[in-house]
């Protein structure tokens, strides 16, 4: 069952002579969690607020459950729950006052609306707050209404835009929890981030995008496959004479490179996991090993190392 | 080829109605008014002026009780110094309310980023603008209804006179008349809380706009029309199309207009606003009231002047509106 909720094709946008959005493919399965991911400024809002019908496309086509965002405006938005990158509600109502608004636009019965609400500020922990002013609320608090009323309106398909700005790691991984959460209920998931690190985790498949145009897409360890080749970073910390250390490591098959971090850490570059190799190369040269640890690869590795190798291209 | 393309996209035919959600945001926008300090200020302020101005008119009216038989018209049109009269005070508090309605009406939402997740529901732009609008209309209308029942009965208990239909009738055509010179004001506050991302550039411009039609145009009517139609020779006609001219610039002020209106309704003997040749005057009994029919005849294209004004503007912040970006 691979039915496609998202389906982009040459997908664009211009501001002028800014291209925003520039012939976008996209297709994200039912289920699905996908992560846009990319620095400020590289189209990710622009791509959302299209697929939303909320700034009408340059060119090419969008399908939403099989919508035409354009056409079928509001079938689509009674479909799809949005949660903007600045969440902002109306300060002095309460949280409650706030969400029935919310019911009333999606033309909810009273009674339905009612029963709705109490059920999403349960489930985002806000029931005791409900009634209080969302103007004593924190960033935390808010971004969580922000996701109670998503889920209000029993959405096929979530679009979040950067949910974890500006939270404190506390929040973010709240936030991150509850994506999780929602990915066990049949509900399709676009979220957006610059912050690749922190999305990297909930992400089924990621697009990287870069001044408008999706560079790199897929599942994160196919795209640490295509860039970083199987790069292996072990980490470890062994106290021992520093030259000796490193010349029992050069020798193992395998290793790339070897870099001191400081003063009693070293990082390897390997081909595979080495984790046994190296513990037992250290202990033989008489060091004493005090941490060793491998690490996955990372989206930033991955994006960074992409676009050395493409500014490198562009050099040469 | 991409001329084609954008054709077929305006051609095209939305989905539902472009009013779905519209009781909604109004009901939402009312709420949001009837419980704002901003209007509690501003109720508080027209109460105690409707109080004060009518109180002095009913202290010089209560020698003719019996005589003049629009006496409750009187207690809005009576002024004793050193206060104006009731309507001198309506021609600025009814911008004032309507402005204040509406200045921070779209960009408020754009500043508190509510804009982009209102537009994310079911709703289109149209229903939340006109929601906004009517919701400030009627806040209008009924805050003015309540000031037309103190007045109205503050003139049955202090001058002892039940009302007569002709006066009810004419004080509520009045009424109607006042609500939609604050419509203009208030769709002209929307179209600059459409365009400028600052509510307090919004009210400056609004008020601005305000004191050039109060203050100004008349001044500038009385200085272009001489231009215009210069008195050459000093042939009569030459006076008669430079006065003309002239009337027709003030007219262009909603600011004229409603006085018109109000001038009409409230005073039943006016039978001319504007200009009187000696020949309209033939056969007249002067002194003698009109009909509240004949009255309305002659004010109905200032009537018509504020209606249409008001829509107008209102489909100028629409425009514009439909246009804008939603990114905040
Ligand atoms: N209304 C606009 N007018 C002109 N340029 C815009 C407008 N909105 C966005 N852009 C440009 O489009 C590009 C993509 O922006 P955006 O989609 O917001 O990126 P992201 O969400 O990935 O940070 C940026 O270069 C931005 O400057
Ligand atoms: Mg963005």
């Amino acid at each position: 069952m691979s039915e496609l909720v998202i389906e982009t094709k040459g997908l664009s946008k211009r501001y002028g002579d800014v291209i925003a959005v520039d012939a976008l493919d996209l297709a994200v399965r039912r289920g699905e969690v996908f992560g846009l991911l990319g620095p400020n400024g590289s189209g990710k809002t622009t791509t959302i607020l299209m697929l939303l019908g909320l700034t009408e496309p340059t060119a090419g086509s969008v399908q939403v459950l099989g919508l035409d965002p354009a056409r079928q405006p509001l079938s689509v938005k009674a479909r799809v729950g949005y949660m903007p990158d600045e969440v902002g509600f109306y300060e002095e109502l309460t949280a409650r006052e706030n969400l029935v608004y919310i019911a009333k636009l999606n033309g909810l019965p009273r009674d339905e609306a009612y029963r709705r609400i109490d059920e999403v500020l349960a489930r985002m922990g806000l029931s005791e707050v409900g009634d209080r002013r969302v103007a004593t609320f924190s960033r935390g608090m808010r971004r969580r209404l922000g996701v109670a009323e998503v889920l209000l309106k029993q959405p096929q398909l979530i679009i979040m835009d950067e949910p974890t700005q500006g939270l404190d790691p506390e929040g973010a991984r709240e936030l991150l929890h509850i994506i999780r959460e929602l990915k066990g209920e049949d509900i399709t998931i676009l979220l957006s981030s610059h912050l690749l690190y922190q999305v990297q985790a909930v992400c089924d498949r990621v697009g990287l995008f870069h001044r408008g145009r999706m560079v790199l897409e897929g599942t994160v360890s196919d795209l640490a496959q295509q860039v970083l080749g199987s790069t292996y970073r072990i980490q470890l910390q062994a106290d021992g004479p520093a030259s000796t250390l490193m010349k029992a490591l050069q020798h193992l098959p395998g290793v790339v490179n070897i870099e001191r971090d400081g003063d009693n850490r070293y990082q390897v570059a390997a081909a595979n996991d080495l984790r046994a190799e190296v513990a037992n190369a250290i202990v033989t040269a008489g060091g004493r090993l005090l941490m060793l640890n491998v690490e996955a690869p990372s989206l930033d590795d991955i994006y960074a190392r992409y676009f050395q190798e493409v500014e490198h291209v562009a050099a040469a | 080829m991409s001329l084609q393309l954008k054709q077929a996209r305006r051609e095209r035919v939305r989905e539902g109605s472009p009013w779905t959600g519209l009781w909604a945001v109004v009901a939402k926008e009312m709420a949001d008014h009837l419980t704002s300090v901003r209007m509690h200020i501003l109720e508080v302020l027209i109460v105690l002026t409707a109080a004060g101005t009518v109180y002095a008119a009913m202290q010089s009216l209560r020698n003719s009780v019996g005589q003049d038989p629009f006496l409750l018209l009187k207690l809005f049109t009576t002024a004793r110094e050193p206060l104006p009269a009731f309507v001198g005070f309506l021609g600025f508090l009814v911008p004032l309310i309507a402005i204040a309605l509406a200045f921070d009406s779209v960009n408020g939402e754009f500043n508190r980023r509510t804009m982009s997740r209102i537009l994310a529901q079911p709703i289109y732009r149209d229903a939340l603008l006109l929601g906004k609008f009517l919701a400030g209309l009627f806040t209008l209308a009924l805050v003015l209804t309540a000031i037309w029942l103190l007045i109205i009965g503050l003139g049955i208990v202090g001058l002892g006179v039940p009302p007569s239909g002709e006066e009810v009738a004419r004080s509520l055509w009045f009424l109607l008349a006042s609500v939609f010179y604050g419509g203009i004001w208030l769709a002209l506050a929307m179209v600059f809380s459409v365009v400028f991302r600052q509510p307090a550039t919004a009210a400056l411009a609004s008020i601005a706009v305000w004191l050039f039609f109060t203050v100004f145009w008349e001044i500038l009517a009385g200085l272009i029309a001489p231009v215009l139609r210069p008195v050459r020779f000093g042939f009569p006609e030459e006076i008669l199309a430079q006065t003309q001219l002239e009337l027709t610039l003030t007219r262009l002020s909603p600011n004229t207009l409603y006085g018109e209106v109000m001038l009409a309704l409230l005073h039943p003997t006016v039978r001319s606003v504007g200009l009187v040749l000696p020949i309209q005057l033939q056969g007249a009994v002067l002194g003698t009231p009109l009909p509240l029919r004949q009255s309305l005849l002659l004010i109905w294209p200032q009537f018509t002047g504020l209606v249409a004004a008001t829509i107008l503007l209102f489909a100028l912040g629409y425009v514009l509106f439909q246009r804008q970006e939603i990114r905040a």
